[in-house]
């Protein structure tokens, strides 16, 4: 009986240890949000990062459910696995193995950041990727994703590049880790936004028949609408391009 | 007593013995004793129960019925009755189905699990079980919207019955949501009473979700 009742009270103790990371207010959460966003200017100077582990929790979760959301909208087909379970995997995944890495990395280059420090800033970079994922799955033009990746994109990568080459020292060290979370994070957007859309050019073909012209077979999305808005877009697109 | 002063007993001795003190025969105890009373009774007792806690997720007041006697019984009919229902939807081919019986109730539970955990961490002074409790029974309307969106897509299922599924889930949706939060927030410290609420909006955003996409086959 001892024995069992030692082994709860430690599951109990074990919750409060991450106790400390959540201790934050509303007004912090959304200050932090947006200063994820803003690529700071001051880089001899190694910048504080809040070791706060609720604001990315949610943002991951949030992910989830933008993710859930583009691929219901495009009828993503799962062979293995379920579509919550893979969209779940994918972001959590993401989160908690591309921290690891850059830790890792960071470690070998000598940077000053804590493993905490690191999974705060990573998931506080992904408020980024919940924007523009939730307006590009909504409105379906690749011109605007590109903006969006570049823009929104590029500025949270920016912001957690310029925190890390503040804390670390040494040109070949700041370039490793800096471009490595770069490049991955960069390149997870577009894996998103290009991976849960089911380019279907074989429904394409039979849609339009021989009458389209080669030029306009552009890859993009399907929602579950009809064929009007189809050829608008598709006309659209032609137009744009 | 001088020779005794360096007599001492090792801390780690256990020291055992009784304390019971002997009760009389007749303790009050005996006649509140469930054992012997005929199963119907018993049964009657928690369905009883449990429709008085559907009551109070329909017209959610400040009550604290729903939080004193916590019981799981009306969560899992409910979550059991919420999968059966988005079984076997949307299959346009035989590797992808909607979404599976396990998937929905993995859901639920794993996200109520996930939300206890987060509001106990912010500080809430809610028990494990009487929060997993009050978040099963409010799914009570999202299940009510399931239920009413198979029974509209059996008439047909054009842009008319999307619109009227979209309004039913979403009402049911801020129904869950305002119920869980009527019962849940009064447990957290006023000023952080908006980080509580999000995840559960995002929980019930995602089971409402699956609600609206569901397409029978």
């Amino acid at each position: 009986g001892k024995r069992q009742a030692s082994r709860a009270f430690s599951l109990y103790a074990n919750i409060d240890i991450l106790r400390p990371y959540f201790d934050v207010e509303p007004v912090q959460v959304r200050a932090r949000l947006l200063e994820s966003m803003i690529p700071v200017k001051m880089i001899n100077f190694p910048q504080k990062i809040a070791g706060e582990l609720y604001g990315p929790l949610m943002l991951v979760f949030t992910l989830v459910a933008i993710l859930l959301h583009g691929m219901k909208t495009s009828d993503t087909i799962i062979r293995e696995g379920t579509l919550m379970g893979t969209a779940i995997g994918t972001c959590f995944g993401y989160w908690l193995g591309v921290s690891s890495f850059i830790y890792f990395l960071a470690y070998l280059c000598n940077a000053q950041i804590t493993m905490v420090q690191m999974l705060s800033l990573l998931g506080y970079g992904l408020f980024g990727h919940c924007i523009t994922l939730f307006v590009t799955y909504n409105i379906h033009f690749h011109s605007l994703f590109y903006i969006f990746w570049l823009g929104v994109g590029g500025l949270s990568t920016l912001r957690m590049v310029a925190v890390l080459v503040s804390r670390t020292v040494g040109h070949t060290q700041r370039l490793i880790l800096c471009g490595t979370l770069a490049a991955l994070h960069m390149l997870f957007l577009l894996y998103l936004h290009f991976a849960y859309h089911k380019v279907v050019e074989g429904i394409l073909d039979t849609l339009e028949g021989p009458n389209m012209p080669p030029f306009q077979r552009v890859a993009r999305d399907i929602p579950v609408v009809s064929n009007a808005v189809l050829n608008t877009t598709a006309k659209a697109v032609a137009l744009t391009l | 007593f001088a020779g005794l002063a360096d007599v001492s007993i090792s801390e780690d001795m256990p020291v055992e013995g009784e304390i019971t003190v002997p009760v009389g025969s007749r303790s009050p105890d005996e006649d509140y004793s469930t054992l012997d009373e005929p199963v119907r009774d018993t049964i009657m007792r928690d369905l009883k129960a449990v429709g008085k806690k559907f009551v109070h997720v329909m017209y959610p007041k400040k009550s604290s019925a729903l939080l004193r006697d916590w019981d799981l019984w009306g969560p899992l009919v409910l979550c059991v009755s919420l999968a059966l229902m988005l079984q076997g939807g949307s299959a346009d081919s035989k590797d992808d189905g909607g979404p599976q019986f396990a998937e929905v109730f993995v859901i639920i539970w794993f996200g109520a699990v996930v939300i206890t955990l987060n509001s106990k961490l912010l500080g809430g002074t809610i028990s494990f079980f009487q929060s997993l409790c009050v978040l099963g029974y409010c799914v009570l309307p999202l299940t009510v919207a399931m239920l009413v969106c198979r029974l509209v897509l059996l008439a047909g299922s054009g842009t008319v019955s999307f619109v009227i599924r979209l309004i039913v889930v979403v009402a049911m949706f801020g129904w869950s949501t305002l119920a869980s939060t009527a019962f849940l927030a009064d447990s957290q410290p006023p000023n952080r009473k908006a980080l509580v609420v999000y995840p559960i909006f995002l929980f019930y955003f995602v089971i409402s979700w699956m609600i609206l996409t569901f397409t029978p086959q």
